[in-house]
């Protein structure tokens, strides 16, 4: 029994099929589980290392590993303040200071409402809109107190579903068709071609 | 004045609301390089590239061409993409993904094709959500437009391209924990020798790692011819290069500019660049690329961008990111957070980049915020020279990857610089801007 819903499950082997090992597919399965869950919970480690060949704990070692993926439920919305230097110099720990009363949670908490979790974030690297705001990794783009508090207001009333959806970065990718040869043939078409390359370089520095 | 004569090589129509999509691209010249390309020898294009010089635009500055050259014959080979932009105050392959993905698509196909290979994985930064739909769906498009799939545009020459996200670590831009990552594993950057992914990369075959702007520079080279980009710029830095400008300044961004031909004054000032220092205040120092790079002083704002340039005076272009600091800026608390980043992100393999950085970031951290001792100062560069020997630049390496002697770049240059500032935050037992 499968703990990924049907469509989940369906992107999931749909992924595994882009590589030559299954393992590969590790870090965008645990996008797709954080997805469906909100975090990444025990049922999705369980799926994740069924899919990939490998065991739940390699899966847990592996997803602790990396900043995005959250092995504790957290809030709807994952509101990231940025206070690397770029932001620094433009008040970064002031915003982050004032988001974390102004969402009444501590950084790293998630609010009484279970709507927001408050991050302090590395670089987003969008640093012309310094200090740089993510929520739910899309930018938001406010630089100021008063913009940010009326981000918050919005997504309170639910307005900015559309520009901050839910949980996952793979949530609006689909790739649209799989590959187009197995891996046999393509190694034999690489190896001719090798061949073919060499036989004409060859005869141009006889 | 700046010199701003040269055309825009990669970011020629990012001004468009819907440079993203195939029908701005196919307007706008798109693809005609690579229906070019496939019309000449493989070995064509890739000496065509040699010719324009191209230097990686990742932060390391190898040429491109050689690292092509360098590709092992093997049946099974890859072409691997560095789209994770994780340098602090580096934001222009950002800018590249989401408002050009099928340039970069098209370049990626180019090199591809150049090298023989036909699988190929874009890896973007998981934090960039738009970038990676834009990639994907300039991906899509592109195999919908003939352009990837099945013997491309009619050629013999096939090719597959997968994006694959990252989940969030600074450590995977190092190409070999990019491809572990990409294997499924932790970001663990890999033991050198073999020094080039091209010996032995992803799944131990051989494997060509190139940065999302040397990419996207293909499709110009290859229309233009290399000469015309070798003609731009000067020395080995050829060609135009983006800077991602920040800091104190009016205008920060993402700028377009012929290399060497302009100076860091000119970026940081120049009205249509930088547009010059918040408040007009005097410039205290810039880190000229990247935060793992040694910070210069306002004397050195003349030099020209070039990557020799700066490295001979004893930093590094690196990433392309400038970062401008102020009078009004603390010059601890700047060099404290940029170690507490590294200290978050260092991989915890090599024990004096695991242990240096956090050790470097609660010293740095009680200077800052009070409790900080005058012999801590000293203690800093003892720690720095555990990591880096001889402090030198470029560094000696006691770690697997460049991360650890990347660590005392900022603290190292914030004492040299800026010690009477250290000594003021021990006499007045904490940061005197707070």
């Amino acid at each position: 029994m499968s703990h990924f819903r049907v469509d989940i499950r369906q992107r999931a082997e749909e992924v595994l099929a882009l590589y030559p090992r299954p393992r590969s597919a590790m870090l965008p399965l645990l996008h797709l589980a954080q997805e469906q869950d909100g975090y990444v919970s025990d049922e999705g480690i369980a799926e994740v290392a069924e899919l990939t060949s490998t065991t739940p704990a390699d899966v847990r070692g592996t997803a602790l590993f990396y900043d995005m993926f959250h092995l504790e439920p957290v809030g709807r919305y994952v509101v990231g303040v940025c206070t690397n230097i770029a932001c620094l110099l433009a008040g970064g720990d002031e915003l982050l200071e004032h988001a974390s009363a102004s969402l009444g949670c501590a950084v790293g908490a998630t609010s009484s409402d279970g709507l927001f979790t408050l991050e302090e974030t590395e670089c987003l690297a969008d640093c012309n809109y310094a200090p740089c705001v993510q929520v739910n990794h899309r930018y938001v783009r406010t630089t100021t107190p008063e913009a940010f508090d009326a981000v918050v207001e919005e997504l309170r009333a639910g307005k900015l579903d559309h520009a901050v959806p839910h949980h996952g970065t793979l949530i609006r990718v689909r790739r649209a068709g799989g590959l187009r040869a197995p891996r046999a043939e393509v190694a034999a078409e690489r190896a001719a071609a090798l061949a073919a390359r060499d036989k004409r370089v060859a005869k141009e520095t006889k | 004045m700046a010199t701003l004569t040269a055309p825009r090589i990669v970011l020629s129509r990012a001004e468009f609301a819907d440079s993203h999509t195939l029908s701005r691209y196919l307007a706008t010249g798109g693809y005609v390089a690579l229906r070019k390309a496939l019309k000449m020898f493989p070995e064509a294009v890739a000496s065509e590239v040699d010719q324009a010089s191209l230097l990686g635009r990742g932060g390391a500055g190898f040429p491109a061409g050689r690292k092509w050259s360098m590709l092992r014959k093997a049946p099974i080979s890859y072409l691997v993409v560095n789209g994770d932009e994780s340098e602090p105050a580096t934001f222009k392959d950002h800018l590249l993904l989401e408002r050009d993905p099928h340039q970069l698509v098209e370049g990626v196909i180019i090199a591809a094709y150049a090298l023989q290979v036909s699988a190929v994985y874009i890896f973007v930064r998981g934090e960039f959500a738009l970038g990676l739909e834009r990639v994907q769906q300039a991906v899509n498009d592109a195999y919908e437009h003939g352009a990837l799939g099945q013997n491309i545009f009619g050629s013999k020459f096939s090719i597959d391209v997968v994006v694959h996200p990252g989940a969030g670590a600074y450590i995977c831009g190092e190409e070999t924990a990019l491809i572990e990552a990409l294997e499924g594993k932790r970001g663990f950057p890999r033991i050198k020798p073999p020094f080039f992914p091209a010996v032995a990369g992803l799944y131990g075959e051989p494997t060509v790692v190139n940065n999302v702007e040397t990419m996207s520079n293909l499709p110009w080279i290859i229309n233009h011819g290399g000469a015309a980009f070798s003609a731009l710029g000067g020395g080995r830095s050829t060609g135009t290069r983006l800077f991602a400008l920040a800091g104190r300044v009016n205008n920060p961004g993402v700028f377009e500019i012929e290399m060497v031909k302009n100076t860091f004054r000119d970026l940081i000032y120049d009205p249509q660049l930088g547009g010059g220092v918040i408040n007009d205040k005097k410039i205290k120092a810039i880190i000229p690329g990247g935060v793992s790079a040694p910070w210069f002083g306002p004397e050195l704002l003349d030099l020209p961008l070039g990557q020799d340039e700066v490295a001979e005076k004893g930093s590094m272009l690196g990433s392309g990111s400038i970062v401008v600091m102020d009078e009004t800026t603390c010059v601890v608390r700047a060099a404290w957070r940029i170690t507490k980043f590294f200290a978050r992100e260092s991989c915890g393999q090599c024990t004096p980049c695991r242990e240096g950085s956090g050790w470097i970031e609660r010293a740095m951290f009680r200077l800052e915020h009070g409790g900080g001792r005058l012999e801590d100062i000293d203690l800093l560069l003892d720690l720095c020279d555990n990591i880096a020997p001889g402090l030198t630049w470029p560094p000696q390496q006691t770690t697997i990857c460049v991360l650890g002697p990347s660590i005392p770049s900022s603290v190292h240059s914030a004492i040299q610089m800026f010690r009477d500032d250290f000594v003021e935050h021990v006499t007045n037992g904490g940061c005197p801007h707070d």
